[in-house]
């Protein structure tokens, strides 16, 4: 680990990475471009957060990685290690334990706290993309706030599927100012997207790093007559019989049973272990 | 009368080579101005002048807004600009590609001037959407088609609707009937003059077309070489051509 600087990227990398992160802060919702380093992993494993990572862990934070909501997929298991191994923190799987959790695809379920800093890993950073794919464009959109296209988007959602199909990296305005995309979390989770914690977002491939500071609001764009909704599966965990957490479809076997499972490993476990159970409970422990 | 666009010694060139130069004219409102002349007179390069798509090199393009009367839209700042062009204004490209969505629906078409602009309603603007396709004579079951499953005159219709559903009082048209079949023209010409005169609309309309200008434009003006060659009463000016490129284009038509 000594080959390694802290953190594996070096100081001045490090400071680079932070003056993003510091202006993403002062501008809530806005994409700032950074100088992405090549990382000792693809693209698509979340070189964006591992460097907003890199740039944000000290010696004393403890660090916990999930990916869609799970701590032991082998991306999550893969970027808990890299950072054992490079800066040596203590890592953890138990959300109320971590100081800075990088995550894909989801928000935990248990709220953060002012103590924590939350980093989503990003593929791509610009929600107007899809219908303007000029960068100089979206840029310009972005500053003079001229954002009917996102309106346009939902528009071809409804009128598609009779209502806003969007459920994932559903777009979202930033202190009544920027529109922002959450990365692929589900859209069950942008509620959550007003907590107490830093959220810090890193674009590796597309090279920006974007924030939303403590207590923001974070609105959902939507339109009067079809409002936003938070949706999730209509069930409890079959686990641990929660009914707030959002739930990941498992298919058991041939015959077509099903079971829901939180996504959230960590308060699933956490759930169990106080003794709550769900409807498969029993089973899955024998 | 205030003029709705008073057009003051526009200038645009490309390196040494004029665009256009020394055009001025005032626009009354619910008045239409055609603007012919040959190819490479600088009647595109002027319109786009006008539209605050090219910024002239030099001159004056006052319009009489809504809040604060007659303003330089050369030197308003960008965002006003844009928010007049798709609020006030609105421009009409010779290839609908050019100034439709290809890949979102006729009615997201539509209504992306109006979410623009703040309508948050979904079914007022889907309404809205289907209206503006009966005016422009496309049927309502088309409303969630994309404009690449429509003919190049419906494509043509569609870009007019979606420009026109803000009720913009100054529409640029850059060749409007180019490029389509001659039946096809003359029915989005009928379409067209309906719609200036129900609406009462402002416009400014560059063609190659004389049934264009015979049948829309109230005062022509003729290019040639950057500079303005003729212009008056579009009937003055067909009837009595004094340049030759009009004499030509007026000749051109009566053989035919
Ligand atoms: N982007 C450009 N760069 C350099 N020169 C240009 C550019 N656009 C136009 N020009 C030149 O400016 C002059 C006017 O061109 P413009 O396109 O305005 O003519 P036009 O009257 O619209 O012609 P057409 O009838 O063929 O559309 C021409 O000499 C043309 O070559
Ligand atoms: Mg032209």
């Amino acid at each position: 680990m000594s080959e390694y600087n802290f953190a594996y990227l070096d100081e001045q990398t490090k400071r680079m990475i932070r003056r993003a992160i510091l202006k993403g802060l002062a501008v809530p919702g806005y994409q700032v471009p950074f100088a992405s380093r090549e990382m000792p992993m693809p693209y698509g494993w979340g070189t964006g957060g591992v460097q907003v990572s890199a740039a944000t862990l000290t010696p004393d934070d403890t660090f916990k990685v999930i990916d869609q909501g799970a701590d032991d997929t082998t991306n999550a298991v893969s970027i808990r290690k890299f950072f054992e191994n490079t800066a040596g923190v203590v890592t953890t799987e138990e959300t109320e334990k971590a100081t800075v959790i990088q995550t894909r695809h989801r928000i935990p379920e248990a709220e953060l706290t002012e103590d924590q800093i939350l980093v989503y890993q990003v593929p791509i950073p610009e929600p107007l993309r899809f219908l303007e794919p000029r960068e100089t464009e979206t840029r310009k959109m972005h500053a003079l706030e001229e954002y009917g296209l996102m309106h346009v988007k939902l528009y071809e959602d409804i009128s598609q599927h009779g209502a806003i199909s969007t459920s994932y990296a559903y777009p979202v305005k930033v202190s009544g100012r920027y529109v922002m995309d959450p990365s692929p979390i589900p859209k069950f989770d942008n509620p959550k997207l007003e907590m107490d914690a830093i959220q810090l977002f890193g674009a590796g491939r597309e090279q920006r790093i974007y924030a939303v500071p403590p207590h923001t609001k974070v609105v959902s764009l939507d339109f009067e007559d079809y409002p936003f909704e938070a949706t999730k599966a209509d069930h409890p965990c079959d686990l641990c019989g929660a009914e707030d957490s959002y739930l990941d479809e498992v298919i058991m076997d041939d015959a077509g049973n099903r079971m829901f499972v939180c996504s959230d490993t960590d308060y699933c476990r956490s759930r169990r272990a106080a003794g709550h159970e769900g409807r498969l409970a029993k089973e899955d422990a024998a | 009368m205030t003029p709705l666009l008073s057009v003051q010694n526009i200038r645009k060139t490309y390196g040494t080579r004029i665009g256009c130069t020394g055009v001025s004219f005032d626009l009354y409102p619910g008045e239409v101005m055609g603007i012919v002349g040959e190819s490479g007179s600088g009647k595109s390069t002027l319109l786009n002048c006008l539209a605050g798509h090219l910024e002239p090199d030099g001159g004056r393009v006052v319009f009489d807004t809504r809040t604060d009367g007659p303003v330089d839209t050369v030197t308003m700042s960008e965002p006003e600009r844009r928010m007049l062009g798709r609020t006030d204004w609105a421009f009409v490209h010779q290839h609908a590609r050019d100034g439709l969505r290809m890949s979102v629906s006729a009615g997201g078409n539509i209504g992306e001037r109006l979410m623009a602009v703040g309508d948050r309603h979904y079914g007022d603007i889907r309404d809205k959407a289907i209206d503006w396709l009966g005016r422009v004579e496309i049927e309502a079951n088309r409303v969630d088609d994309r404009p690449t499953a429509f003919s190049g005159g419906m494509q043509q219709r569609l870009q007019i609707a979606r420009n026109l559903v803000t009720g913009p009082r100054l529409v640029f048209m850059d060749e409007p009937t180019g490029g389509l079949d001659v039946s096809v023209q003359a029915r989005l010409l009928d379409l067209l003059r309906g719609l200036v005169r129900e609406m009462g609309l402002s416009a400014i309309i560059v063609t190659h077309d004389l049934a264009v200008v015979r049948l829309l434009a109230d005062r022509l003006m003729v290019m040639k070489d950057g500079h303005v060659a003729e212009s008056g009463l579009t009937d003055q000016v067909l009837d009595d051509p004094q340049h030759a490129y009009t004499q030509l284009l007026v000749s051109s038509v009566l053989q035919v």
